[in-house]
């Protein structure tokens, strides 16, 4: 019997195996990414602008029924509101709106805003031409801005999908060395 | 533990006194989907129970007849090539008759057709906030459930932690379509009698709907895991006819107004004090506890703090801001102008806490705005 | 354990405290295993006795809900990683090699080490109790965000622990395919071998798999808490969904890590004791590769209300109830093994027979909740605690303790006091079934998992569990004064032990010398 041998490769052959095993856990990460946006699994939206000059024609026969939904992370002290909450269109119309947030605290704060969409399986038709939530949000003490959002919904979109709802909410990625500072200098945050 | 274990005879003699306490199934509920759900759960059921006559009356007639003391000599088969492929498919085709109805009732509960009324269902760490989309209709909705009966030096009510202080309020016979998200933890929204059970994510929104026909109060709670007060976040929707819907709309409607205006009025210590005593229960207790000490190493301690005993500023700030990184949340829209300054007020004059400073409701209604 | 051997061989232990630190014999090691697993059963069976206690009657009484999630925390990780799978472990070190024919496990240093990462890694999770903030509360499921930006202060030492335990169980696992891939003895081919060594087979490539997948999601949590990354926080890009999918593909097969050994410990023990041949080896090899394989596909059958697209729920649901096939033929087999066999009722037999009816409701509970549109009203309720605890507690436990009173003989050359080890079980089968049994009328009912306190209408059914999970947890300690009085004294056992015994175990005398198998013996 030759075991030891055996042994090493049979051992070297497992722990490989492990190493791997690791590797794809990781790996599930982007994997898991690519999956939501394709199959919109998880309401999961591109974070990146989709090429206008792709819309397809107009469908002037249907109207989809989009809401816009706001919701505020925990501590996250702005008011931010849809400028429409509800706004009927016809897949293929570009629509343009907006958020409003409002800074309501006395120091500089920074959010970011995430997308989700419901039902899943209408996400990979939403196509966000310039949205808010591509980029951080800085906003002063007290400042109110509109925040643009451009978008329209494909024509494929599937015919039982009658409404979407597109909800942001909005995350304070305020960095802590933001946030000592603001304290440091007397103010409230 | 000692007490526990004297209290299991006492509690046998007493066990048939509580009625409806014995409930063994799935309530059936009072939606379409709710009783499809239930017709299907007892077919699997049922269907379980024949499977376990078979099995289990096999395996007792061989203990009962095979047994050595009754002289029984061993055969010597050991694998019968058809009869292992027969049960390999009998089950196989015993779970497509349970598939097709499953996934028939699964479809329609993806229904996406017109909804009449949208409400945003959002969970907190540990209360539920409800929005009604296009109506301008926002509250909280958390345990009313007095203490004194949680920890036992009370009666227990009759719907004991499944009572809130402002319930959902849903017409009847409408279509109305949940949108479920979370402010901090995941949550999920449960209510058995409705079929409807969805988590409700930080970041992510998910859908739910339902039409109820039939008017009454139905309860239920959150089913995921959120932290120290999972157990006491109840739901109750009540489902009340078209006509007694509006009268309820308009009356919150007319309440939220007069709330506002009563932040106009003066406010003198005394009664910011008892407002505040009444607020701090509701809001605060949970963490920072009864006499304001909090839970160290979990939750700071409001008496004898620096912030609570310093200048009015970062009192109101953390308060109608709350902490990143903690679980201190930010309480400006949970409560209103004259609760918020009330509360403030008490916690800078209550367990030895001596500022003596008012923090008046129109201060924070401008901060509010 | 099997000091009593030592005199008779000339390799005997090395005496002392040194001989338990050093050892590197697969038997000695073995002890260890199971007496270590004894003592995290009992630990954790103490923290669900406390949330018994406090389940007993509604309101808060002995804990408040912070420690009451702690407990239920703490009482699944220890009974899932401390006390199931090394007493499965300890199972595999003891009777493969002695199964196989051969002399010791196929990496003896590496063995000792496997084990004495464990007792390190559980003490630092223990530890965390006393921390401020107090041990990790978000679950043995530790979802994100609960788990990283609410979790208390201790989550770091609960994710260098369930590291420490994964470094262990991987080690165990190769050291135990090495040793069957590489060490058996002439003539044994793999379809030769007992299912005992089978299951473990498979089982020891399911840790491989995933154990490493586990390591890696505690990884991304320290990352996410303590370096800034966001693999879980929305803010970031990242998504908390993404790390119940990541949990869950651990998660599933880990479930049938801590089963597929039961099944082997199960189909050596009912042979025995019916006299006659396994019904069926070949399809039962079949049918646990087959459960094994798709453990990997069906891991979101854990989450169907997070919100998936009908074609995944779909997808996961078919998937799940496919499963139930092979676990189906398994017990058909089981069944079969039995019939017109000439059947005694010894302890193990007992223990085994309990395994495989409660096992199998707990299949019919696992049936029903694979039906996702009815999973939207049983998910997270006790209707699922009860349909694990079936699977978990007279399952993989009633297995553990059926092979430890089958091998008990074998290891220390004892027969282990009959009439007390049948109370032992009718005590265990009683309370098992009084405890866990109500639990699917009150999930039913509605009341959710994880309340420390909970609405009147369930106050009755609780009370019941409690009063049998009292049962249950004070028969174990028949079990261990059993196991004790066994290994000090106890009328001799033979080399065969059990009259109808098969295998190359029970040619060695009892109880088994110290090294066994130096010279490999010849199968045919």
């Amino acid at each position: 019997m030759n075991a030891p041998r055996n042994h090493k490769r049979t051992v070297t052959t497992l722990i490989l195996g492990c190493v791997l095993m690791f590797g794809f856990g990781f790996a599930l990460v982007p994997l898991y990414d690519v999956f939501c946006r394709v199959t919109g699994l998880n309401g999961k939206v591109e974070l990146v602008p989709a090429h206008p000059e792709k819309l397809g024609q107009v469908d002037k026969t249907r109207q989809v029924k989009l809401q816009l939904v706001a919701v505020n992370n925990e501590t996250m002290p702005w008011r931010f509101k849809p400028e429409n909450s509800i706004v009927e269109l016809s897949p293929g119309e570009m629509y343009q709106t907006a958020y409003i947030a409002r800074n309501l605290t006395s120091g500089f704060m920074i959010a970011q805003a995430v997308p989700s969409v419901s039902p899943s399986e209408a996400a990979p038709y939403l196509n966000k031409i310039n949205c808010f939530c591509f980029e951080r949000q800085p906003l002063l003490a007290q400042e109110e801005k509109a925040m643009p959002l451009v978008l329209s919904v494909d024509p494929e979109l599937p015919k039982h999908i009658h409404t979407i709802t597109l909800s942001y909410t909005l995350f304070d990625i305020t960095p802590e060395s933001e946030q000592v500072a603001a304290i440091g200098g007397g103010s409230l945050r | 533990m000692i007490r526990t274990i004297l209290g299991f005879p006492l509690l046998l003699l007493f066990a048939g006194s509580a009625q409806a306490a014995w409930e063994v199934n799935l309530p059936q509920g009072v939606t379409e989907i709710s009783r499809e759900v239930y017709d299907l759960h007892m077919i699997i059921f049922w269907i379980c129970v024949a499977i376990g006559v078979v099995v289990f009356g096999a395996m007792l007639w061989s203990v009962i007849y095979h047994r050595k003391s009754r002289g029984a000599k061993a055969h010597n088969f050991h694998e019968n090539v058809v009869v292992e492929i027969i049960w390999t498919i009998i089950p196989f085709f015993i779970l497509i008759a349970m598939a097709v109805p499953a996934t028939a009732t699964l479809i329609k509960m993806y229904d996406n057709s017109e909804s009449e009324l949208d409400i945003q269902i959002t969970g907190y760490q540990w209360k539920w906030r409800y929005q009604y989309l296009g109506e301008d209709v926002d509250f909280f909705s958390s345990l009313s459930t007095p203490r004194e009966q949680i920890n036992n030096s009370e009666e227990k009510g009759e719907h004991y932690l499944l009572e809130v202080d402002n319930p959902l309020v849903i017409p009847a016979g409408k279509k109305v379509r949940f949108l479920l998200t979370a402010n901090d933890v995941i949550h999920s929204w449960w209510v058995p009698e409705l079929a409807v059970k969805k988590d409700a994510i930080p970041g992510f929104i998910n859908e739910a709907w339902v039409i109820v026909d039939q008017p009454g109060t139905y309860r239920g709670q959150c089913a995921e895991l959120c932290g120290k007060d999972h157990g006491f976040m109840p739901v109750v929707v009540e489902v009340k006819p078209q006509a007694e819907y509006d009268a309820w709309l308009a009356e919150v409607k007319q309440a939220d107004k007069a709330a506002s205006e009563a932040a106009l009025k003066t406010w003198n210590l005394a009664d910011l004090m008892e407002t505040g005593e009444q607020v701090y229960a509701k809001a605060c207790l949970a963490c920072h506890q009864t006499n304001g000490e909090g839970i160290p190493g979990a939750f700071p301690a409001l008496k004898n703090s620096p912030i609570a005993l310093g200048e009015p500023g970062p009192h109101i700030d953390i308060v109608l801001n709350g902490k990143t990184g903690t679980a201190m949340q930010a309480y400006r829209d949970q409560l209103s102008a004259v609760e918020l300054a009330a509360v403030i007020t008490y916690e800078r004059n209550a367990w030895g806490n001596k500022v003596g400073d008012i923090v008046t409701p129109a201060q924070i209604a401008k901060l509010k705005e | 354990m099997n000091s009593t051997v030592a005199a008779t061989h000339h390799h005997g232990p090395a005496s002392g405290i040194g001989r338990w630190l050093f050892t590197t014999n697969h038997k000695d090691i073995g002890t260890l295993y199971l007496w270590f697993s004894f003592i995290m059963f009992l630990t954790g069976g103490c923290m669900a006795l406390l949330i018994r206690a406090e389940l007993f009657q509604p309101g808060l009484q002995l804990i408040q809900p912070d420690f009451f999630n702690q407990m239920t925390t703490m009482h699944g990780l220890i009974m899932v990683f401390g006390a199931v799978m090394p007493a499965f472990v300890g199972l595999a070190n003891w009777m493969i090699p002695m199964m196989v024919g051969a002399p010791d496990m196929a990496l003896p240093r590496m063995n000792n080490w496997s084990f004495w990462i464990l007792p390190f890694a559980f003490s630092m999770m223990l530890l965390t109790l006393f921390m401020e903030g107090g041990a990790p509360n978000f679950g043995w499921t530790f979802y994100a965000p609960l788990s990283t930006t609410y979790a208390p202060p201790s989550v770091t030492y609960f994710i260098f622990a369930v590291h420490m335990m994964g470094i262990s169980s991987i080690m165990g696992a190769i050291n135990i395919i090495a040793t069957i891939l590489n060490l058996r003895a002439p003539g044994m081919t793999l379809m030769k071998m007992p299912l005992f060594v089978w299951t473990w087979l498979i089982t020891a490539f399911l840790l491989i798999a995933v154990m490493p997948v586990l390591a890696g999601v505690v990884t991304m949590m320290l990352m996410d808490i303590h370096f800034g990354t966001s693999f879980f926080n929305a803010a970031g890009g990242g998504d908390p969904v993404l790390f119940q999918h990541i949990f869950w593909f651990f998660g599933h097969p880990e479930v049938y890590i801590m089963i597929l050994p039961a099944f082997g410990i199960v189909s050596e023990i009912i042979p025995t004791f019916a006299r006659k041949r396994l019904f069926g080896y070949a399809s039962m090899v079949y049918a646990t590769a087959s459960i094994a394989i798709l453990s990997f596909v069906v891991w979101a059958h854990h989450m169907f209300t997070v919100g998936l697209p009908l074609a995944g729920e779909l997808f996961f649901m078919f998937a799940t109830m496919l499963i139930a096939v092979p676990t189906g033929v398994k017990v058909f087999n089981w069944v079969a093994t039995m019939f017109r066999g000439s059947m005694t009722f010894e302890t193990p037999m007992l223990f085994a027979l309990a395994f495989v009816v409660l096992f199998t409701i707990g299949g019919f509970s696992g049936l029903m909740l694979a039906i996702a549109p009815v999973d939207f009203q049983y998910h997270d309720t006790y209707f699922v605690v009860a349909h694990f605890h079936y699977v978990l507690v007279p399952g993989a436990v009633f297995a553990i303790m059926a092979g430890a009173y089958y091998w008990l003989p074998k290891w220390c050359g004892n027969y282990y006091n009959e009439t007390m080890g049948k109370v032992h079980f009718w005590c265990s089968f009683i309370g098992v079934n009084i405890t866990f049994f109500p639990m699917h009328f009150i999930g039913l009912a509605g009341m959710p998992r994880r309340i420390p306190d909970y609405a009147l209408q369930f106050a009755d059914f609780n009370a019941v569990a409690t009063v049998g999970a009292f049962i249950f947890g004070f028969s174990q300690l028949i079990f261990l004064y059993n196991v004790i009085s066994c290994i000090r004294k106890g009328k001799q056992a033979s080399a065969e032990v059990w009259e109808g015994s098969h295998g190359l175990e029970w040619t060695i005398p009892s109880p088994a010398p110290y090294h066994s198998f130096s010279e490999p013996p010849q199968v045919k």
